[in-house]
């Protein structure tokens, strides 16, 4: 009995952190991605039983990889017909004792290549980089099933007709490419640290995976500035968790968390990665953010927060990377810094910017530093407007306590 | 290699404020496209613009029925492509992305190849 548990657990467990690897290694045989699936896959099923029998292996991504290639190898011995491959076509014996970098590197490009939508990157590189299932991946992105399915059939379907190469770029086209891929892990980790929809604020599995990628990419790039800063925004952001949800499900703002329950070591941890993102001249956009979000792990409490080097941050941050809503965090860190007068001119001049227009959070900002300098009627026309923008339940109903507390 | 058409795509309205040195300019850039890539490309034309275009259709009853103009009215019209062959869409890209497209942009779409 106990057995079989061990085996049930060596697989769940291998699916977590080997299925990246398998994959990718095995992709390098096929050429073709849903070839590769169904090997990793059927390889992943003789493990229950082989593992059951022979006992689970010391290393059992090098089993999986060597049992899916094999597989691979020959079902296109057999295959009647041409696979079109997307690639040359290696189908060396070698058993793999190494894992090949390289691969798992090629298979994040090739997922989160331009030419498809960012929605579909982001599907393939949960389910072909951290093996979710495609029920996890829907759930995650709270649509059905189907529509997954049919979003990933679409995804592999351009990859192999328009022929992306399965390869990591050359060093020319690498910038742009990288920037491709950062985004797409960040829209990850965006999306399960604040979940747009749900009812849920943090949805773990997303951040886990996040994380899981972001780690990935640091190590096979671990030269690369924005790829260190990625990793420590995720870290040093993610440390916060356990204080931003009450226990009864509510949210906690920054200004009120339990600052004993954030994850100190994982403060530390990102705090060095920080350091050295910020070492590659000149910063880019996820080495500020870090940074950013470093300065307040390290405030012992919210009265403490060098807001001015905050704001300093930001001033960089709006250079290297001007967007909106760089401009409205800056707004807010100027509110705390400066007062809430100087936050609401600026935040004034945002409510123009038609990129802005569904943002719920400049609406919510705006709430905040009206309510603060006690303009209430003026403060609930905004947080009014917050609602009728802000989708996720957690949200919704902290801003509808604060709007019911102006209502007297 | 995989055959890919390239099609040139241009807003009318800023073709129509277009004087006849941009024309010409075009002309010698796509000379020069023609040249630099010569080993990639399989063909390639301008086509005269959509007011010269014809299109056909059947209706319910299966009768053909021909009408004056493209087949859809667009902000951009198509106005030429070239035929490249390339290893995958990144050489793709890299070809079409020099393709002189001042009025708009190109589309990248792979030849279907039938086994």
């Amino acid at each position: 009995m106990s057995a079989r548990v061990g085996v049930d657990e060596a697989i769940a467990d291998a699916y977590r952190r080997e299925w990246g690897y398998v994959l990718a290694a095995t992709l390098r045989v096929t050429g073709d991605i849903d070839l590769a699936e169904e090997c990793v896959q059927d390889a992943f099923g003789r493990a229950v039983s082989a593992w059951s029998a022979r006992g689970v292996p010391d290393r059992p991504g090098a089993w999986l990889t060597t049992v899916a290639r094999r597989r691979a190898i020959d079902v296109l011995r057999h295959a009647a017909s041409e696979v079109r491959a997307i690639s040359k076509v290696d189908d060396s014996d070698e058993v793999i004792i190494e894992r090949v970098s390289d691969d798992r590197l090629r298979l994040i490009f090739t997922c989160c290549h331009p030419a498809l939508t960012i929605e579909t990157q982001v599907a393939l590189a949960l389910r072909l980089l951290c093996g979710l299932s495609t029920e996890e991946v829907a759930r995650a992105f709270l649509v059905s099933e189907s529509t997954m399915a049919a979003r990933l059939t679409r995804g592999k379907k351009k990859i192999r007709e328009a022929h992306i190469p399965y390869r990591v770029p050359p060093d020319v086209d690498l910038p742009i490419r990288l920037e491709a891929v950062l985004s797409a892990i960040h829209l990850v980790f965006t999306t399960g640290h604040t979940a747009p929809m749900g009812t849920e604020l943090v949805r773990g599995d997303l951040v886990d995976s996040a994380l899981h990628l972001a780690q990935m990419l640091h190590e096979l790039l671990p030269d690369d500035g924005e790829a260190t800063g990625l990793l420590a925004l995720i870290i040093v952001t993610d440390a916060r968790r356990d204080a931003r949800v009450g226990d009864d499900g509510t949210m906690t703002l920054l200004s009120e968390q339990d600052r004993s329950r954030w994850d100190q070591d994982a403060i530390a941890r990102g705090s060095a990665l920080v350091k050295e993102a910020l070492s590659q001249a000149p910063p880019g956009r996820f080495a500020l953010m870090a940074a950013i979000a470093a300065v307040h792990a390290e405030a012992p409490s919210w009265p403490e927060t060098d807001w001015a080097e905050i704001l300093g941050l930001y001033d960089v941050l709006m250079r290297v990377w001007p967007s909106p809503v760089v401009a409205l965090n800056r707004a807010v860190a100027m509110g705390f810094a400066e007062g809430p007068e100087a936050a609401l001119t600026l935040l004034e001049e945002l409510r123009g910017d038609p990129r802005l227009t569904s943002y719920a959070y400049l609406a919510s900002a705006r709430a905040d530093f009206l309510r603060r300098l006690g303009r209430r009627s003026e403060a609930r026309d905004a947080y009014r407007e917050a609602l009728a923008l802000q989708t996720n339940e957690v949200e919704r109903t902290y801003l509808d306590r604060r709007l019911r507390e102006l209502v007297d | 290699m995989t055959e890919y058409l390239v099609l040139i795509y241009d807003d009318k309205a800023k073709m129509a404020t277009a004087g006849p040195e941009t024309f010409n300019t075009l002309m010698r850039e796509h000379d020069e496209f023609g040249k630099s890539n010569a080993t990639s490309l399989r063909g390639g034309n301008a086509l005269e613009m959509t007011i010269s275009a014809t299109s056909l259709r059947r209706d319910t009853n299966g009768k053909l029925v021909v009408t004056d103009g493209p087949f859809a009215e667009t902000k951009e019209i198509l106005g030429g492509y070239y035929v490249i062959e390339a290893s995958d869409l990144d050489a793709a890209i890299a070809i079409a992305s020099q393709v002189p497209a001042p009025f708009g942009g190109v589309e990248v779409r792979p030849i279907r190849v039938f086994d």
